[in-house]
């Protein structure tokens, strides 16, 4: 909380204040959570007899090679992803103008993948990525590659790919972009007496002011690439075969198209555990960046 | 123009291709979206926009789709704001693992939670109406507008509140009088990312209606795969749900940039 560095009364009536937050994602939080726990740990049987099934579905997962491809694939994705956004956001941050009418124009076009609804942007790559019809797909295939998204699996990375550097690299834009215009114009005045090169001004003056507003985005950009499921499911299903089947397309396949309650609530809560251990760590780090 | 302008500029062009190619197939006639490749309609027609704004179950797509964005966003930002106040303003006992309890909510994937929610949402009799989806999404919305609220109040000098005490003001006339438009630009923000994740959300929005609330997104799906392939269809209504996203991005443009600076920075 960046309000640690103010100094703070002990109130022990604020959490009057919380207690309409508390409720409400309570509510939404710990009953499902509950329900999920509770099917993790039974069999079920048509509609509504189980029975206790202990560790097993947790066994049984953390040795399936199943779920071991489907969260590799994950992990795959995710590497990518920040692979490629993050340098990509500073690049673009770093050159953006920084004052004039140019600057609404930027943060308003670029801010405009962010706010169409999920689907739609599967839908609009979809149409965009069709091998005969496509700009995307026909353009390739003109070029002679012999390109096509539902036979091919490296085809079907490359669209996703492709599609979620289009969809959320504004994000790391904007937040990079919200730290460079923070820098004090002295910063660079200094830098500039001094005869500091480009980079030296990235690299010195630039990247540390970032740093912070990195931590943020790049959490963002994991847990949201983590659970990555609308778009991908619109434009390849997940397939071909299972190439494109990332946790979270798995578990809905197991949850809600076999309707095997055990073993799914058991992958919910593993899924969970992973993004929670990994975002804590990030979280945790980005604590110590504050308290410094 | 500097060279360097050239690398946003290309940016951009990526981005506003499939936009234009979305644009380009909703104003196509379907023999020629199927029959050929072409740049831009040969045949210009507004056949697909006209289906979807004479038939009740495409706008009330829409409609439905609003609605539950509006009553989420009010909704998260109004709880929001007094636990936010706290956090920023107090130490209390538990304070800093409830903040990142919240925040584990922000990270729970959708996909989790789609099967209990469907029976809890039942359950309480709430399914199928926008509520159930409004209070779905206050899921990960509340610890988000949380997160940015707190930061916008730490940048509030304590001071304020102090001196606002010593001039007789009680504690809530302090906050709606001075205090929350001293943060109007932290509350703006906060609204747009609560409107942003609940409308671009679509997989609990999807399980969580039937017919009545059926949000206009879920409805672009269902047409794309049960009555054949009428892309001109499918890309006029994608073409629509860009509307909402714009406008609202034009009225916050300038605290985007600015909100996160202020905010979090």
């Amino acid at each position: 909380m960046a309000g640690d560095v103010m100094t703070k009364t002990i109130n022990q009536k604020a959490w009057l204040f919380v207690i309409p937050v508390v409720v409400l994602v309570a509510f939404n939080a710990i009953i499902p959570l509950m329900t999920v726990v509770n099917y993790s740990v039974q069999e079920s049987f048509g509609e509504n007899t189980f029975f206790w099934a202990g560790v097993r579905w947790f066994e049984e997962l953390l040795s399936s090679e199943r779920f071991h491809a489907s969260l590799l694939r994950s992990v795959m994705f995710t590497a990518i992803i920040l692979f490629i956004e993050v340098p990509l956001g500073i690049a673009i941050s770093l050159t953006m103008p920084r004052k004039g009418p140019w600057v609404s124009v930027c943060l308003v076009l670029m801010a405009l993948p962010l706010l169409i609804p999920w689907n739609v942007v599967g839908a609009m790559w979809n149409i965009m990525a069709l091998p005969d019809i496509g700009l995307l797909g026909h353009t390739l295939n003109a070029i002679g590659w012999s390109y096509n998204y539902t036979r091919q699996p490296f085809d079907a990375w490359f669209t996703i790919v492709l599609m979620d550097v289009w969809h959320w690299t504004s994000l790391i834009v904007l937040l990079c972009y919200a730290g460079l215009v923070s820098i004090p114009p002295a910063y660079y005045q200094a830098a500039k007496i001094d005869g500091a090169r480009p980079w030296a001004v990235f690299r010195y003056i630039q990247l540390p002011k970032l740093k912070y507003v990195l931590t943020i985005a790049i959490l963002l950009r994991f847990m949201d690439s983590f659970m990555i499921y609308t778009e991908v499911v619109v434009v390849t299903g997940g397939g071909p075969g299972n190439s494109t089947t990332f946790l979270s397309i798995d578990l809905v396949k197991t949850a809600l198209g076999q309707f095997d309650l055990g073993p799914a609530a058991a992958m919910s809560l593993v899924y969970f555990l992973i993004i929670l251990l990994l975002s804590w760590l990030f979280y945790t780090l980005m604590m110590r960046n504050e308290a410094r | 123009m500097r060279p360097r302008y050239l690398v946003p500029a290309i940016y951009i062009v990526f981005l506003l291709l499939p936009i234009y190619w979305l644009l380009n197939m909703s104003f196509k006639t379907t023999n020629e979206i199927l029959g050929s490749f072409t740049l831009w309609p040969k045949t210009f027609t507004l056949a697909s926009y006209e289906t979807i704004f004479t038939d009740s179950t495409w706008y009330s797509g829409y409609i439905a789709s609003i609605e539950y964005v509006i009553i989420n966003t009010v909704l998260s930002v109004a709880v929001a704001l007094p636990a936010a106040y706290a956090f920023s303003r107090y130490r209390f006992l538990g304070d800093k693992h409830l903040f990142f309890w919240l925040l584990t909510n922000r990270m729970a994937p959708p996909a989790v939670f789609a099967l209990p929610f469907y029976q809890l949402y039942s359950a309480v009799g709430l399914f199928d109406t926008p509520w159930a989806v409004a209070l779905a999404h206050t899921l990960f919305n509340i610890p988000l507008a949380v997160w940015i609220l707190e930061g916008f109040m730490s940048g509030v000098p304590k001071e304020l509140d102090e001196t606002a005490y010593v001039d007789g003001y009680g504690f809530w006339r302090f906050f709606f009088r001075i205090f929350m438009p001293t943060i109007a630009a932290g509350i703006g923000v906060a609204c747009f990312f609560c409107f942003m994740f609940s409308w671009v959300e679509l997989l609990l929005a999807k399980t969580l209606t039937s017919v009545a609330a059926k949000p206009i997104a879920a409805l672009m799906t269902k047409t794309a795969s049960t009555s054949g392939y009428q892309l001109g269809l499918l890309a006029a209504a994608g073409s629509l749900t860009l509307i909402p996203g714009a406008v609202v991005i034009y009225f916050v443009r300038n605290y985007i940039a600015k909100g996160f600076a202020l905010g979090r920075v």
